[in-house]
């Protein structure tokens, strides 16, 4: 088995046997659907409004190319400087170079999943900058040297108590159980790295092509203060990002806040087009946005899976997912976690890799059913189990599924099967939870039932031979 | 009218009473019942699996056992929706994609074809005991089906219905995925036990019997008395 695929099983035994654990995550994320369903409540329908968010990304998806040029020439026009990043190496290596021309040492930051996925902060740490998080979750988590376990709800996996003590011993603070203290203690650490800060990092939510900006939803101000303080903003952006028209955003800033996070809108919504302007007595004086494809154009050319380009990364397919609150965030070992993680990481990192994501999946269907953008995510996994197939078979199951075709082809065989199955069955009581028990998978946590004395088959043989007024 | 069963490979093996439930109702509300002989497993091990080549051909097979029939009422809401959902995508760019087109519209789910077919919520059973039931994934997600399971357990005398919490949550069973990764499933099928111990219910009913056998395994392993029952069960019972 693949490292990848081992280092999944062990984490998800490990946080499936803790109940604790489950529990607190379940906990969470029922709030959470409460809330979610409150909002979407009001919607005249929230199913019409997904049809048409799901319109208007593939609209924007399929002329990627017409919206890209459009939103491009709109920022530089007011002195963005716009680089596409092909791979995740030149989106690192460009905002590293932006750093060290500007001789920059310290940065602010505010939470961008695209960063994460090319590991930024290591690439300007080892550039000898200093980067700090400054939404409150990636705080924590980057205080407890983690990676985020949501992709909007970073620290979710901890409780306050967890926090005070994190605080206390990291930032020397008293302990304390009020989440009004632990934000004012974050807070007060925060306002000094703003004011110091000579950069700031942004992700971005939503492209504008129309108007060449770049919006930014959030809940606490840090992304707003972050970029406006320091001389010079950083954004990166997936190039799927792209909204057409700025009255999509009418759509798609309530939708993301309902579906993400349970809310009717975020608190802070704002909008960037470009640098401070002449005559502007505010603003960065420079604005860098890094376009960046990292095999995201290898999903356009995949008109099977295209879709998944639609992502708004809300997280809602995370939040209703079966595997997800069981196995937590951190077992996934991917940036993007959750349905849309298992779906995605293998065209990101490699398919033979990652496949077993898309085969821990009941493929349930909740996380299609809740996506906001229509993303067909249960069965993009079958797909994935597909190709991974086709590429490369497990070698034991390949002769398993040519000898089930050779059986299910021939119903006479199929039905001596059952025949001997029934002589043979029993003695798997002698076996049963043993390490010779060939069923140990099921029968180590659950029972197996018996085999019925008669098919299904041999009783309407039976049935049939009695005639049709026979007694049932 | 005439209906056609199919009765999937495990239900056949393990459950027949299933079949033979379905038998009895579809009778009393005077079907022809047929069965059409040579039926074996509708693929969907080897398909859920990434094997398309191999589900493909055992999908032909099924094609061409249930070809002459007009009505095809499936045990199980999974299996229904491989051959409803599935097939068409299997056989697609195959010289078999339009028989997989035209078998489609033919398959109906038990509950949904006694109630959107033939039009009958009452089928005169009688049942006494408090029920709660699971929607199957398949069942719910790909084929619709909600409310006709409700509405025929609610027109069964002596039947108390009671919901479970997160009843459209997945039990964990998921085919292979149940043996391939046993701790996920085992924890999700823990999750649905506790939603059914909740409700003090003495039976859990749904229109799959893979789900049934996750719960059941897991109720019974933890020495719970609820009892899993296909809806036909209940249905039979007068």
């Amino acid at each position: 088995m693949i490292a990848f695929a081992r280092e999944f099983k062990r984490m998800a035994a490990r946080y499936t046997a803790d109940l604790q654990h489950r529990a607190l995550i379940q906990r969470a994320l029922r709030s959470y659907e409460v809330k979610r369903d409150e909002f979407k409540a009001r919607y005249q329908s929230w199913g019409e409004a997904r049809q048409a968010a799901s319109e208007i990304k593939w609209e924007a998806i399929n002329h990627l190319d017409r919206y890209l040029e459009e939103f491009i020439t709109k920022l530089e026009a007011r002195g963005t400087k716009v680089f596409v990043a092909s791979t995740d190496a030149q989106a690192r290596d460009y905002i590293v170079k932006v750093a060290q021309e500007n001789k920059v040492k310290r940065i602010i930051k505010s939470k961008s999943m695209t960063a994460e996925e090319i590991e930024l902060n290591h690439a300007l740490e080892h550039a000898g900058c200093t980067v700090f998080e400054s939404d409150l979750g990636e705080y924590i988590v980057q205080l407890r040297h983690e990676k985020p376990y949501h992709l909007v709800f970073p620290a979710m996996h901890l409780t306050r108590e967890d926090i005070s003590r994190l605080f206390e011993k990291e930032l020397g603070s008293q302990p304390t159980n009020s989440p009004e203290e632990l934000t004012m203690i974050a807070r007060s650490v925060m306002r000094k790295n703003y004011i110091e800060a000579d950069l700031g990092i942004s992700g971005a939510n939503f492209g504008i092509a129309e108007t060449g900006m770049i919006s930014i939803t959030e809940n606490e101000g840090n992304a707003r203060l972050g970029t406006s303080l320091p001389k010079i903003h950083v954004a990166i952006m997936g190039i799927e990002k792209l909204l057409p028209r700025l009255e999509d955003l009418a759509l798609f800033l309530p939708m993301l806040a309902t579906a993400g996070a349970g809310q009717q809108i975020t608190c802070y919504n704002t909008l960037y087009g470009g640098p401070r302007q002449p005559g502007e007595i505010d603003g960065p004086e420079q604005f860098h946005l890094v376009l960046l494809d990292n095999h995201r154009t290898e999903f356009l050319a995949d008109a099977e899976q295209r879709d998944s380009l639609h992502c708004i990364r809300c997280g809602a397919c995370l939040n209703v997912c079966p595997i997800f609150k069981n196995v937590g965030g951190h077992s996934y070992g991917t940036t993007y976690q959750g349905p849309i993680g298992s779906v995605i990481t293998p065209h990101l990192r490699g398919l033979q890799n990652w496949k077993h994501l898309s085969f821990a999946s009941s493929l349930c269907g909740a996380c299609t059913e809740a996506c906001p953008v229509g993303i067909d995510l249960h069965h993009h996994l079958l797909q994935n189990r597909r190709n991974a197939t086709q590429g490369k078979a497990t070698w034991w199951e390949k002769p398993i599924y040519a000898g089930f075709v050779f059986f299910m082809r021939r119903p006479w065989l199929y039905q001596l099967s059952g025949k001997l199955g029934k002589i043979f069955f029993p003695l798997h009581k002698l076996v049963n939870g043993t390490l010779l028990d060939p069923l140990r998978l099921w029968t180590k946590t659950r029972d197996f039932p018996d085999m019925a004395p008669q098919s299904f088959q041999e009783y309407w043989k039976e049935k049939k031979a009695k005639g049709p007024h026979a007694p049932r | 009218m005439k209906v056609s069963l199919f009765i999937p490979c495990f239900i056949d093996q393990f459950y027949p009473h299933v079949g033979i439930s379905m038998v009895q109702v579809l009778e009393r509300l005077g079907c022809e019942v047929d069965y059409p002989e040579g039926q074996t497993c509708c693929g969907q091990p080897a398909f859920n699996s990434g094997y398309w080549d191999e589900a493909r051909a055992v999908a032909e097979h099924s094609l061409k056992t249930f070809k002459d029939c007009d009505v095809i009422v499936s045990a199980s809401g999974s299996c229904g929706a491989m051959m409803r959902v599935f097939y068409p995508d299997l056989f697609k760019e195959t010289v078999h994609h339009f028989d997989a087109l035209k078998m489609a519209p033919k398959i109906h789910e038990f509950s949904e074809f006694l109630v959107n077919v033939l039009g009958v919520k009452d089928v005169g059973a009688r049942f006494d005991g408090t029920v709660t039931f699971h929607d199957g994934c398949h069942g719910l997600r790909e084929l619709g089906i909600k409310t006709e399971p409700r509405e025929l357990l609610s027109h069964v005398k002596g039947l108390n219905l009671v919901e479970m919490n997160d009843t459209e949550t997945c039990c964990g069973f998921g085919g292979t995925f149940s043996v391939k990764f046993p701790a996920i499933s085992t924890a999700m099928g823990e999750v649905k036990c506790t939603n059914i111990v909740a409700t003090k219910a003495d039976y859990v009913v749904s229109n799959d019997s893979s789900c049934l056998m996750q719960i059941q395994g897991l109720l019974d392993r933890q020495g719970n008395k609820v009892k899993c029952l296909h809806l036909a069960e209940v249905l039979a019972r007068t």
